[in-house]
């Protein structure tokens, strides 16, 4: 191929660069890194497993919000047939009391910023939840 | 790569096919429309009576819009510009502009009338939502889901009452006690009186009417035997712009 | 072909220059809006609707009027349109645009915009204006550029182009109706509330689109080396005298129906605009600059010897233009609103953000003029 030094000696910078974030946290030893949020103290058990909850609390959350705000419908049945209220700061807060020891110790290691706290209030609670939230 | 016609026109329908699939589904799959609440006041039309006789508004009392703005984190911007509010009170020709009569007695020409979201029955906000983020609940009540609007502010063109407020900067900062019961609101969004949707369902009087020391607020359901039926069919009231058609369902007994 | 936006000369990259220096300073400001929230505009919760979207509703006029120059050239074959026809369906591609994008800083959550496809609302016309818009700007930027390819290759542009030119004139009708009914359905906003309001629209974009039409001609005459023809110029400006003598009488019908039945909700608006209200009189040198210029446009335009001066007929298409954005943009957008439904009256300022975003999108419309503008030129060129 015509320049074939300068193309093969390109690609390779370009590799290196791009797959910078990979070999640089392997060296550093960040890599083994892994978020440890502060679990709730009073149950053992959320809504769902907790397999369940880390990948699909969010769509969990949108199908509360639909149920409750739209239809008006705030009794949900997990699962296991246990029944909860649809309640972010009644049921979700009341055991993960705290935003910066749970929710924001994996959110900040991915990057993510939801912005649900724009609205709905972090704990702690300082009134009693009303009706649907 | 080459294709002849027919085959691309089969690929075409295929592909459209394909596309509407998901939609067809849904629109068969779609659960029935929302019962009853699932709290203790439920109703088929829920509706507020206000007794402008009895109503305190001109000696100043202000507990019924206290206590709403309280309840719901209603900011206090501090500027007209901006404000938001829920419920407040106005003049009487402010409110019924229709009712044109330099005559009419005093007392009646000076009365402050407290003004609020209607909860039409036929509600022009709903109407032109472009995402549904405000629709007309089965009891009546005109929802707002904070969740869903783009904040472009149709709605607000569109109230003949001017009761919906825009939040034009984050409220948070504006608000002296934040509830935590309930959530605030956040920049972007409009937002209006929701006829304590939220109390309903725990079986609660709106804000503003338990808080009323007169009891000129009266809210439930306008079926026959309810107290604000049996007012409004035994007594004089007005509602605002009625001419309008938007079926408002907030009577003012004179 | 769309290499051409990177040949030009030292005119050409100034301007493009100073419009992305504007277009910087609008995002600049933008960001500002982002962070705070529409608090930093001059809108309020009595006057929730402004230079945003009073620059909407103008330019979906600017970019139905494209039609203006597909109907004479498709369905009367007016031979003599053929250089300009392109000229305005690229014109109508970057008031699209623009017009789409005033939507878009004006909304409070912008980020969930795509709400309006997600869950499609077919009772509400904003629903029905971003389908038409879409199509429209679709339609525009197909007939523009295959027919743009076709004159590049120097061969008769293909059959299914002049059907789809038909279908884009009954879609520019309907883009401007459909914006009108974005207001006229509105039995809360008696200013609004007028069947005569789509066809005002519909007149003044004719006017308006059009005049900008030749005022950009003229440009690329003068520094493009581009000549439009004399005849499709004294046709196109013919058209906009018509244009404009029809929307100053819709407006003195309004007046009329407004001051002679005298009822006292629909007269408080329009006493608001043309003469002040309880000592609020914001809009009132608007209102009648904007008469004068367009009675003035009017007289330049019907007498043939200062139509067919160009240094007249670029004066009056411009004060066409001005008079019409003032009359179609703020001129409709805040009497909408004062008084308000509860009888209280204030007035509106844009702030200098709100300036500056405009300006910014303004600029973003300028330049996608200006590089499909010389990719047409230099095709041209090209092909002598």
């Amino acid at each position: 191929m015509y320049d074939k030094g300068k193309i093969i000696g390109g690609l390779a910078i370009f590799l290196c660069l791009a797959s910078f974030p990979v070999w640089y946290m392997a060296a550093s030893g960040k890599a083994d890194y892994r978020p440890n949020p502060v679990l709730p103290a009073s149950e053992n058990q959320c809504v769902e497993s907790a397999q369940y909850m880390k990948e699909y609390h969010m769509q969990l959350m949108q199908q509360w919000r639909d149920q409750a705000v739209r239809q008006g419908d705030n009794i949900y049945v997990s699962s296991d047939n246990r029944t909860f209220d649809i309640n972010l700061t009644g049921t979700c807060f009341k055991c993960h009391t705290s935003k910066a020891d749970f929710c924001d110790r994996c959110h900040s290691y991915t990057g993510t910023a939801p912005n649900c706290w724009e609205c709905h209030n972090v704990p702690p609670v300082n009134s009693p939840p009303q009706g649907i939230q | 790569m080459y294709i002849d016609r027919r085959s691309f026109l089969k690929l075409t329908a295929l592909g459209l096919l394909a596309l509407a699939a998901k939609p067809a589904l849904d629109l068969i799959s779609k659960p029935a429309a929302a019962s009853a609440l699932n709290g203790l006041i439920a109703g088929k039309r829920m509706a507020m009576v206000i007794d402008l006789n009895v109503c305190t508004a001109l000696d100043g009392c202000v507990d019924c819009i206290a206590a709403c703005h309280r309840v719901h984190n209603v900011p206090d911007i501090g500027n007209r510009k901006e404000e938001i509010k829920w419920l407040w009170e106005v003049g009487y020709n402010q409110a019924f502009p229709d009712q044109e009569n330099k005559f009419a007695p005093e007392p009646l020409q000076d009365r402050r009338v407290l003004v609020l979201c209607n909860h039409c029955d036929n509600p022009p906000c709903v109407k032109v939502c472009p995402t549904q983020a405000t629709w007309k609940r089965d009891d009546g009540i005109v929802m707002m889901d904070y969740h869903r609007c783009i904040g472009c502010r149709y709605c607000m063109a569109a109230c003949p009452y001017g009761s919906r407020s825009f939040n034009w900067r984050d409220p948070r900062p504006y608000i002296k006690d934040i509830e935590q019961g309930y959530p605030t609101r956040t920049k972007g969004v409009v937002e209006k009186c929701n006829f304590c949707e939220e109390r309903l369902a725990d079986g609660l009087q709106p804000a503003c009417v338990e808080a009323c020391t007169s009891g000129a607020l009266k809210f439930g359901d306008l079926k026959s035997g309810t107290e604000v039926h049996s007012l409004i069919s035994s007594e004089f009231s007005l509602r605002r712009k009625a001419e309008l058609g938007t079926l408002p369902q907030v009577y003012y007994v004179l | 072909m769309i290499e051409n936006i990177l040949r030009g000369g030292r005119k050409y990259w100034l301007l493009v220059s100073g419009l992305l220096l504007l277009i910087a300073a609008g995002l600049a400001a933008y960001l500002q809006q982002w962070n705070t929230g529409l608090a930093v505009t001059g809108l309020s919760r009595d006057i929730s609707w402004g230079l945003y979207i009073a620059n909407f509703t103008f330019f979906v006029g600017v970019a139905a009027s494209a039609i203006m120059i597909v109907v004479p050239y498709y369905l009367h074959t007016a031979k003599e349109f053929r250089r300009i026809l392109i000229l305005g369906e690229f014109m109508a591609v970057a008031a699209c645009l623009v017009a789409i994008t005033f939507i878009l800083v004006d909304l409070g959550q912008p980020a969930r915009v795509l709400n309006i496809i997600l869950y499609p609302s077919p009772s509400s016309v904003i629903f029905w204006d971003v389908v038409v818009l879409t199509v429209y700007l679709l339609l525009n930027i197909v007939l523009g550029w295959v027919a743009l390819d076709a004159e590049y290759k120097e061969v008769n542009p293909p059959g299914w182009l002049k059907p789809l030119a038909i279908i884009s004139i009954v879609w520019a009708v309907s883009i401007h109706t459909v914006t009108a009914f974005i207001y006229a359905g509105l039995a809360a906003r008696i200013f609004w509330l007028t069947a005569l309001l789509a066809p005002r629209f519909l007149a003044s974009a004719f006017a308006s689109g059009p005049a900008l039409l030749i005022l950009l001609a003229l440009a690329m005459k003068k520094w493009g080396n581009f000549d439009p023809g004399n005849q499709s110029l004294d046709k196109v400006a013919k058209i906009v005298a018509y244009a404009i003598s029809i929307t100053v009488f819709f407006l003195l019908l309004e007046v009329f129906t407004v001051f002679y039945s005298r009822v006292p909700e629909a007269m408080a608006h329009f006493q608001y605009l043309l003469f002040g209200l309880d000592g609020h009189y914001g809009l009132v040198p608007w209102a009648w600059a904007s008469v004068l210029l367009a009675c003035v446009a009017i007289v330049l335009l019907v007498i043939p010897s200062s139509r067919k001066n160009h240094g007249i007929l670029a004066l009056a298409c411009a004060a066409v233009f001005i008079a019409i954005w003032i009359d179609k943009g703020l001129g409709l957008v805040i009497p909408g609103f004062v008084p308000s439904p509860l009888g209280e009256i204030s007035e509106y300022t844009p702030t200098l953000i709100e300036i500056l975003i405009t300006l910014g999108v303004w600029a973003m419309g300028g330049l996608i003029v200006t590089l499909l503008f010389k990719v047409v030129l230099n095709i041209r060129q090209g092909n002598q």
